[in-house]
């Protein structure tokens, strides 16, 4: 089964890193890709980079911003593949950003295309 | 179901029948289906041809036939059907069982979903019944087990018993259900009566079922000692007109000796393999209370110390107040105050009526009847259950007469 994570949690303040995976992370996604767990997956900007869109009748309508004004956002998300969720869990609760942000892990709905 | 005889076959059975079909077909509705089908077919087979020699096996054939056939109707199940008429079917394999508990009471699913559909795989208790012991109402409890049973196949929680690495983790969640469910029916958090002998019986049905798939876990013992010594009182803890009566003044002839003698040699068994948890603990201090022939004979001492072993082990605000209790009871009311006293700020007592109604009882055996009937008020306005109220109502009347 596939699996998205979710990687959940406060943006860094400061300036934003100069490259998008830690060394711990980068590890773990390497050694994950190895065992042809990991499918793919990467950090996303920051949210001040961020921008929505929604079409209303005619308009479509664009601000910045990202979806959900909270303190705590998406981070970066991997996807997997795992035999269940047990797996998956485990999957999740090794990634370095466990430790201090939360890991939402949810079931890719298959889609035949 | 008109002959108790088989309403307790089938109480027994269905549990296995489930856990093999959904073993087999991976299918929980259908499942369920067929071993309600078979139920009622041996209701109509049963009394007229006389009742199996082998009830399980019988009915677990007729569950299995019956998936078949509905399988056999849904062409596109073809590869499950293939694998159907291939498995041999199996009378006596707990495997099953436990698989089953363990995927009911998977942490990834909500605690009142695993309760629910907990009883109704394993226990057979109708979602009408289960209902009405949680006072919810009938399609919001169907509704819960829908969602359970849908995540477990749309999340892909694996049905079967967690390898070795996981139980730490997966035991104690099998049993905090269990032991939800038996406080549920021993202590009832709302409704008119203070008892659910159904809840208590299906938690005591159910632990001595794990008792028997896991004879090896210490704590599995414990919590079912525990339960049975709770138990033992079910018939003194309420007087004639439905209050709950203390334990220094239940009628002792009452508690069932069967259940104190089962409970106390489970907890010698489990202590022995020297790998106590808090529920070996607990079921220690139960047996404590239950084994001395009077309330005065209770070692209040070795109470506290157990607590205090239990806090060391898993800390609350509701142990650390009953070892306020037991200090009081073993070296006076005062002792008690004063570690009572170190609770009061703690938020997660805030709404608990047992801090102030433990506060009362002390300062009422101290004599100080003015603050006790001040800390009973406070009490009464925190209890939830008309029992709990009345027994407080009673008290408050001792220390501040009516005029």
């Amino acid at each position: 089964m596939r699996y998205m994570l979710l990687i959940c949690g406060t943006e860094p303040e400061g300036p934003p890193p100069d490259r998008p995976l830690d060394e711990e992370t980068l590890a773990w996604a390497q050694d994950l890709k190895t065992e042809g767990v990991r499918v793919f997956g990467s950090r996303l900007r920051h949210t001040s980079t961020a921008s929505t869109v929604r079409v209303r009748g005619d308009d479509a309508l664009v601000s910045d911003g990202p979806f959900a004004e909270t303190k705590e956002q998406i981070l970066g998300f991997d996807i997997i593949e795992c035999a269940d969720l047990d797996e998956a869990l485990a999957v999740a609760a090794s990634h370095p950003a466990a430790r201090t942000g939360t890991i939402e892990v949810r079931p890719v709905w298959p889609t035949p295309i | 179901m008109a002959d108790p005889d088989l309403s307790a076959v089938f109480a027994e059975e269905w549990g296995r029948v489930v856990a093999t079909l959904i073993g087999v077909t991976g299918d929980w509705d259908l499942a369920e289906e067929a071993a309600a089908e078979a139920v009622a077919r041996a209701l109509a087979a049963w009394p007229r041809d006389g009742a199996p020699r082998s009830p399980g096996a019988w009915l677990t054939t007729a569950a299995r036939n019956h998936a078949f056939n509905v399988l056999r109707r849904r062409r596109a199940e073809a590869g499950k059907l293939r694998e159907l008429a291939a498995t041999p079917v199996r009378t006596d394999n707990p495997d099953e069982r436990l698989a089953l508990m363990f995927t009911c009471c998977h942490p990834a699913l909500p605690m009142e979903g695993r309760v629910a559909l907990t009883l109704r795989t394993l226990t057979g208790m109708s979602t009408a019944d289960i209902a009405a012991a949680f006072l919810v109402g009938e399609p919001a409890l169907a509704q819960r087990i829908v969602r359970a049973k849908r995540k477990i196949t749309e999340a892909g929680i694996p049905y079967r018993v967690p390898p070795e690495h996981l139980m730490p983790e997966r035991l104690p969640a099998v049993l905090a259900v269990l032991y939800l469910l038996f406080n549920e029916g021993y202590s009832a958090s709302c409704g008119p009566g203070p008892l659910r002998p159904d809840l208590t019986g299906e938690a005591v049905h159910l632990a001595r079922m794990l008792a028997r798939l896991m004879p090896d876990e210490p704590e599995v013992l414990g919590l079912l000692a525990l339960m049975l010594l709770h138990d033992s009182r079910r018939d003194a803890r309420v007087d004639a007109r439905g209050r709950l009566v203390s334990l220094e003044d239940q009628d002792r002839s009452r508690w069932r000796a069967g259940d104190i003698a089962e409970g106390l040699a489970l907890v010698e068994t489990a202590l022995r393999r020297r790998s106590p948890g808090p529920y070996q603990i607990q079921a220690a201090i139960a047996a404590c209370h239950a084994g001395p022939a009077t309330a005065a004979g209770t070692d209040w001492a070795q109470i506290a110390a157990l607590y205090g072993v239990l806090e060391g082990m898993a800390p609350s605000p509701v142990v650390a107040l009953n070892r306020a209790v037991a200090v009081a009871m073993a070296e006076g009311p005062e002792a008690g105050l004063a570690l009572l006293g170190e609770l009061d700020g703690d938020e997660r007592l805030g709404g608990y009526h047992l801090l102030p109604a433990t506060r009362a009882d002390l300062l009422r055996r101290l004599g100080r009847d003015r603050e006790a009937a001040d800390a009973y008020r406070r009490a009464l306005g925190l209890a939830a259950t008309r029992a709990d109220r009345e027994f407080l109502r009673a008290r408050l009347s001792e220390v501040d007469p009516p005029q």
